[in-house]
Order: C-alpha cells, then sequence, then structure tokens
C-alpha cells in the first residue's frame, strides 16, 4: 500500500542509443553478393538449417535496402572497383564482414590479379578466418558484429544530425 | 605413326616448306609451322580436312631460347572425330601473328586472351583488346619475366619464421 505503480512491470528504462543499437543489430539486412566458394557457404547459412532469419538478417537484393555487406570470397582487382559502387551505394549506417581468407588476406591467391585483403579497399567491421568458414563460423561472426553494433555510441544523436556515430569504446 | 596421319600427309604435299617439325606423343599429333602461312594452312585444315572446331588458341613463353614464344592452335574435326594441334614460333622481336578468326570466328576471343596475357598482337583482328583484365593494365602477366606478386609489390620470399 502506499505507492501506486498503475503501469506495472510494462516501463523499461534505457538510453536512446541503446534502444537504436538494439533495433540495428536486431535486423542486419546483408547485402546479396557473393564473390567464390565462401557465397555457397554463405547460402548455406541462410538456408534452412541455420537459419539466419531467425536473428532478423535478411539478404536484401539491393544496395539500397542493405546495412551490411559480407565479402563472400575472392577480390580480384578488376572486382574491387564494382564492390566499391556497392558499397558506395548502400545508405549509413553500414558493416562490413570479410568472410574467408581471400576476403581478409587474400588467401592463397597471393598473385598479381588479387587484392590481398578488402581492408585495402573498404573498412572491415568483422573478419571471419577459414577456408571457407563453415556457416557456424559466418554465425559467430555476424553475432560479433552485433555486439560492436550493441556498443556504438551516439547512435540516436548522429541520426538527427548531432555528432558522429561513434565506435565502441575501447578500455 | 605420325607421318601416316591423313592431316599430316596432306599438309606435306601443299604446304612442304612450311612444315617445321611433326611429332606424336600417346597418340596426340602436333605439327608445328611457319607463322606466315599460318592462315592459310588453317584455311586447308577447315576445308579441306573438315577440322571444323578449334577448341582453343593458347601460347607458351619459352623464355631463354629463339623464338620466345610459341601459338598453339587445338583443332578438332567434328565428322572425322579427330584432333590435331598446330603450332607456330613468334619471335619476340617481332611478336605478331595473322589473326584466324576470319577463319573459324571464336579465334575472335581467344585470340584477345592471347594478347591479353602473352602481348603477342593479331594482325587483322576486328577487335584487339584486353579480355581479362583491366583496360588500363601495364604488362602481360603471363609472360614469364613478369612478377607473379604484381610488379608493384616484393616479391615473396619464403617464410620468414
Amino acid at each position: 500500500m502506499g505507492v501506486n505503480q498503475p503501469l506495472g512491470d510494462n516501463v523499461k528504462l534505457t538510453t536512446l542509443d541503446s534502444l537504436v543499437n538494439w533495433a540495428r543489430k536486431s535486423s542486419i539486412w546483408p547485402m546479396t553478393f557473393g564473390l567464390a566458394c565462401c557465397a555457397i557457404e554463405m547460402m548455406a547459412t541462410g538456408a534452412a538449417k541455420h537459419d539466419l532469419d531467425r536473428f532478423g538478417i535478411i539478404f536484401r537484393a539491393s544496395p539500397r535496402q542493405s546495412d551490411c555487406i559480407i565479402i563472400a570470397g575472392t577480390v580480384t582487382k578488376k572486382m574491387l572497383p564494382i564492390i566499391q559502387t556497392v558499397y558506395e551505394q548502400m545508405p549509413e549506417p553500414k558493416w562490413v564482414i570479410a568472410m574467408g581468407a581471400c576476403a581478409c588476406s587474400g588467401g592463397i591467391f597471393d598473385t598479381y590479379s588479387v587484392i590481398q585483403g578488402i581492408d585495402e579497399g573498404l573498412p572491415v567491421d568483422v573478419y571471419i578466418p577459414g577456408c571457407p568458414p563453415r556457416p557456424e563460423a559466418l554465425l559467430f561472426g555476424l553475432m560479433k558484429l552485433q555486439d560492436k553494433i550493441a556498443k556504438e555510441r551516439n547512435s540516436f544523436g548522429s541520426t538527427l544530425g548531432l555528432g558522429d556515430r561513434l565506435p565502441p569504446a575501447t578500455v | 605413326m605420325a607421318e601416316n596421319h591423313r592431316a599430316i600427309v596432306k599438309l606435306r604435299e601443299k604446304f612442304a616448306d612450311s612444315i617445321l617439325d611433326v611429332k606424336e606423343f600417346r597418340g596426340e599429333v602436333t605439327v608445328t609451322v611457319g607463322k606466315e602461312k599460318i592462315v592459310a594452312i588453317c584455311t586447308f585444315l577447315r576445308d579441306s580436312l573438315k577440322y571444323n572446331l578449334l577448341s582453343d588458341v593458347t601460347a607458351v613463353d619459352y623464355m631463354g631460347s629463339d623464338p620466345r614464344f610459341m601459338m598453339v592452335y587445338n583443332l578438332y574435326s567434328i565428322p572425322n572425330k579427330d584432333r590435331l594441334r598446330v603450332k607456330a614460333p613468334v619471335e619476340e622481336s617481332d611478336a605478331t601473328v595473322d589473326t584466324v578468326s576470319t577463319v573459324w570466328s571464336t579465334a575472335n576471343w581467344l585470340e584477345r586472351e592471347v594478347f591479353d596475357l602473352f602481348g603477342i598482337t593479331f594482325i587483322g583482328h576486328p577487335d584487339l583488346r584486353r579480355i581479362l583484365l583491366t583496360d588500363d593494365w601495364v604488362g602481360h602477366p603471363l609472360r614469364k619475366d613478369y612478377p607473379l606478386q604484381g610488379p608493384d609489390r616484393e616479391p615473396y620470399q619464403g617464410r620468414l619464421s
């Protein structure tokens, strides 16, 4: 008696940044973009057995609707400008996952025609090793990206034009 | 054995002074001819000997020997179910060959590939551009003196550990 709680347990206190981050990390929409054998594993991860949809990860067929690009395969020098164009077409905020040895470092293709890691051309958020990584590894990488998104700062303010979106604080 | 091959007999009759070498290895007949007569020989092979399919055009870089390059034409006769390999040596100082895209149209893109990767120019080719690499590429990567990691990188020296 005495304290009246008309709303019961239906109130949750949080910050706007956390709310925005929660929404973003729960609806990562990757670009449908495969380059080599890693794309087969990416498709397997999206299919029924591993089912990326349960994380809210839904592959989109247009960069305009995507906020994540999974570089799934070998990037040649001829392909890099095309990937950069697709990346630039994606609206902010956007994240990049380098999937597999080739996208991380060039892999076995230490040759004149292959980019030695997609980080020479795009800002990479998560590196997933493996040749190719199993679907579990890709899932783990996507969850690492979710963790990273959840810790971003000024997510709400940056959408209103108040400063920049800041990466997770490194302690 | 190779001397009894139907195509070799006919070629010896008609282009005797252009035949440089004839070889057979495990049933595959290879004839080396002078590059000056390549279009006439290919037209003859297509029309008279029914080699109507050009499976592949490629080249080999024998760096250090002279002549440096060797053009390779892999032919197949669909009516006779018979294969023939025609080779033609190409000098480095004069890395040009007459195009056979007038004989088999499929040679158009195959010769563009050889031009792209070996730098051999095909005289009379209708559209001699790079086909695999970007248009602004410098050099021809399948030449033996092209660095494997590319000209702008240090070559791999083995593991440092």
